[in-house]
């Protein structure tokens, strides 16, 4: 056995394969540093935002002062100064939320305990001291101040539920509008008992509508008579109306655990409550919602579909010159950009089966068009049709996979193509399938292209499911987790203020896909090891 | 080639005399005629795959109620031949069958023939142990299932006897509800007879069905076939000259497609007739 103990023998570098071992390493080690750091920026940057910090007084070198958070440094270039990024809020005041000062010029920062955190309804944080509350008459503690503006956030609860009534009349109305054009469209005469019932309900309703809507205003006008007023660092005022208020706070006062409170409640309103401000403050949970119905919906297309198409692919089909150009066919539409899709999908089924069933079925309505526009049905089956060929490639592979043995077993019993195929096949074929699934899942999730011609809008009135007959409506606009970062981050108004919104709303939709996805991945190792043939 | 068995009709007398009736002497070709009433009747039987030809001629009866063994070198066409007799070529495309097999002496290859019933009566027993990714009760039970039987005590029966008959009841009693992937190799192949045994075949088609076994488990099989013989027509394609001959009535030698010689399983290897059988049987060449 000595030839094969050699201390001289050596194979050469590139035939040892350690290189290839390190090149292997080195690209996954490259993907996984990528992900990372992806990952770090959206949570550093989308958990911070909410926390809320402690006010800062800057002392500047001419004399002025000024309340503010402060948030990055940069440095000048050409220069040693380096730049300083204060939010000081206050808009109203300022004309904007943010301001640079070199840092040389600043000459302390304390944190007062006194300042309190306004978030408003308009104009961003205000950052300033209590003066009085109304027209100073009393004198008024800072105790008497949250007393006052709880007791305006009752009242506003109140106002929104006499709303909530002004919509659903409205909505009444409008149903009863629906109804009088209908039935004028079919040629009804004017003098007919049933239009004329339709129009004398029309006109209560109409008045009903004026009298709560001045109700309504009435309430408003009273409740913004109460107001605050407060003072920024350079001492000057600033009346606020206690109703605008959505959160008041002194975050120097609050210990860590009231903090965290604070920041819980941040989320619970992220997750649960409307936008406001163009979409830069508030809670997302339209658009969460539109995110997840819509991709539920195009699931509910998509799997089945692709699901059938497979299986006629691989098991039906006779293999020859047009079943191999459609394999290749299948496999290259997920090459093509998406927003060709979305222009199909607006042709095709917005104006083409949108338009017909307007013609048909609404041509009362007309020139105003009910499905013959953009909704959430029509982009779920633009999305449906993107996604339904990494359904196709993967069932198809999932089949192709299981070993002929199987399927002769199977015949050998005298079952029939479609036993075999539904009892022993797609059992064992479903994690395959599975994997389709999610692949398509995740890449509808994070498709914005598309939509934005097929009917995502920054701002949805209504949910395309509610509490209103029919309850699912299908021909709604609806609102998009991915539409809602392009939209903050590059359409709004107020760019900077809206950046911390664009991180926390990235890292949502991350979070929904990783739930959707690791859902199905649990089910599919679930499947895995049920039908597994690898012997144990 | 074509015609290659011509024993005379008087040397064999078959083990278990089946009405002792003359069958297949009708046609006036010279046959391959023997003294027992044929559960399987091939007759002039090709096979083509695409255009290459598997099978040549193939003139071949096998006898109710005993084993035959089909040998002969690799890549001959003994797989084929057998998969001719449940059709299992029929799911391969591309495939051409001429000639005659009847089974009871209906042919199964006429329209009227219902494959799956067909096959429900012709069980088959791969090479492979290939058991499905299902609990062991309902790999036994899937046969009854996709023929339609619902009864929940009346399968339940089935499995047990199945799995009895198989020799594998004792081993899994206890673990029905377990994966059948967690069986050994042997259990599997059993697990796969008792699967094949459930659905009430007539015959049992068995392809090297020990080839990837030890010689313990092959024992068990080999065991098995005898305790099956008498109530079952088997055919058993098999490598291992030992087996043929320790366990089958019949053996058929095959040689690249053509069926060299047929006859009772002791004059083959006792006292062949062609040169071919016997220089393969002693082991000079395949
Ligand atoms: N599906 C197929 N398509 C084309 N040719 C085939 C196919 N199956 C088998 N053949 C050919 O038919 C001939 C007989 O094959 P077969 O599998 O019957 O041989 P075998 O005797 O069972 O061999 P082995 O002992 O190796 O299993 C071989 O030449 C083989 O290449
Ligand atoms: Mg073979």
């Amino acid at each position: 056995m000595a030839s094969i103990i050699d201390p001289k023998f050596k194979r050469g570098f590139w035939q040892d394969g350690e290189p290839f071992v390190w090149g292997t390493a080195a690209a996954l080690s490259a993907i996984l540093i990528s992900i990372t750091i992806l990952i770090a920026v959206i949570m550093v940057n989308g958990l911070g935002v909410m926390w809320p910090s402690d006010v800062a007084l800057l002392s500047l070198q001419d004399g002025a002062q000024v309340f503010g958070l402060p948030l990055r440094e940069d440095p000048i270039l050409g220069s040693d100064a380096i730049n300083l990024q204060i939010k000081t809020g206050n808009r109203d005041l300022y004309g904007a939320d943010f301001r640079w000062v070199e840092k040389g010029t600043v000459r302390a920062i304390e944190y007062p305990s006194d300042v309190y955190t306004l978030e408003r309804m308009e104009y961003g944080n205000f950052y300033g001291r209590f003066k009085r509350l109304g027209d100073g008459a009393a004198p008024a503690s800072s105790e008497d101040l949250e007393k006052a503006w709880q007791a305006g956030q009752e009242e506003k609860e109140r106002i929104a539920a006499a709303a909530e009534e002004v919509n659903a009349l409205s909505r009444r109305i409008d149903g009863i509008s629906g109804r009088v054009l209908k039935l004028k469209h079919s040629g009804t005469p004017e003098n007919d008992a049933t239009l004329q019932g339709l129009l004398g309900e029309q006109e209560t309703a109409k008045q009903e509508l004026q009298g709560r809507m001045a109700e309504q205003s009435a309430l408003t006008q009273a409740l913004l008579a109460h107001t605050a007023t407060f003072v920024d660092a350079g001492g000057r005022e600033m009346t606020i109306p206690l109703m605008n208020i959505v959160r008041l706070y002194q975050p120097s006062q609050m210990g860590i655990g009231a903090k965290s409170r604070f920041y819980l409640s941040k989320i619970g309103e992220l997750l649960f409550d409307e936008p406001r401000e163009s979409n830069t403050e508030g809670g997302l949970f339209p658009a969460i919602f539109g995110t997840v119905m819509l991709t539920f919906l195009m699931s509910l297309l998509s799997f089945p579909l692709g699901l059938l198409a497979g299986i006629y692919l691989r098991e039906y089909a006779r293999e020859g010159i047009f079943i191999r150009i459609v394999r290749i066919a299948v496999n290259n539409l997920a090459g093509i950009p998406s927003i060709v899709y979305g222009i199909f999908g607006l042709g095709f089924f917005v104006y083409g089966i949108g338009g017909t069933i307007d013609a048909w079925f609404f041509p009362e309505r007309l020139p105003t068009p009910t499905f013959g526009t953009g909704g959430i049905l029509w982009a779920s089956l633009t999305l449906g049709i993107l996604t339904v060929p990494v359904v196709i490639v993967s069932t198809e592979e999932a089949l192709g996979a299981i070993p002929r043995g199987i399927r002769e077993g199977a015949y050998a019993l005298g079952s029939t193509k479609f036993q075999t195929l539904v009892r022993v096949l797609l059992p064992m074929a479903s994690p395959g399938i599975m994997t389709g699934f999610i692949l398509a899942m995740a890449r509808a999730a994070g498709e914005v292209a598309p939509l934005m011609i097929t009917g995502v809008v920054k701002l949805a009135p209504t949910l395309p499911l509610d509490a209103e007959y029919p309850f699912l409506h299908l021909d709604r606009k609806f609102m998009h987790l991915g539409f809602h970062i392009f939209d903050i981050g590059f359409q709004s108004p107020n760019v900077e203020a809206a950046k911390p919104m664009v991180f926390v709303t990235t890292l949502l939709l991350v979070l929904i896909v990783l739930l959707m996805s690791s859902t199905a991945i649990y089910m599919r190792g679930r499947m895995r090891e049920r039908y597994s043939v690898r012997s144990l | 080639m074509t015609d290659p068995v011509t024993t005379e009709e008087s040397h064999v007398t078959p083990q278990k005399p089946a009405g002792g009736v003359k069958a297949t002497s009708e046609r006036p070709k010279a046959k391959p005629a023997f003294d027992f009433e044929p559960k399987i009747r091939i007759e002039n039987l090709s096979l083509y795959y695409g255009q290459t030809r598997a099978l040549f001629d193939v003139d071949m009866s096998m006898p109710a109620g005993e084993i035959t063994a089909l040998i002969g070198p690799s890549g001959c066409g003994k797989s084929t031949l057998l998969r001719t007799l449940n059709r299992m070529n029929d799911i391969i495309p591309a495939v051409r069958v001429t000639g005659t097999v009847a089974i009871d002496d209906v042919d199964i290859y006429s329209k009227a023939v219902h494959v799956d019933l067909l096959r429900k009566r012709v069980g088959m027993v791969f090479q492979k142990p290939n058991p499905f990714p299902k609990s062991i009760f309902e790999n036994v039970a899937f046969g009854l299932r996709i023929h339609g039987e619902s009864n929940r005590n009346s399968i339940e029966e089935t499995v047990e006897k199945s799995l009895q008959r198989a020799a594998l009841w004792d081993e899994v009693k206890d673990r029905l509800r377990e994966n059948a992937m967690s069986l050994s190799g042997g259990q599997q192949q059993r697990l796969c007879i008792a699967r094949a045994l459930a659905v009430g075949p007539e015959i049992l088609l068995m392809d090297e069905p020990t080839s990837a076994l030890d010689p313990r488990s092959t024992a068990r099989i080999e065991d098995l076939l005898d305790e099956l013989r008498s109530d079952y027509t088997i055919v058993i394609v098999t490598h291992n000259m030992q087996q043929a001959s320790r366990v089958s009535d019949w053996t058929g030698f095959m040689y690249e497609g053509y069926l060299v010689e047929f006859g009772q399983t002791e004059k083959i290897f006792i006292a062949p007739e062609k040169k071919q059988t016997e220089d393969y049987i002693t082991g000079r060449f395949g």
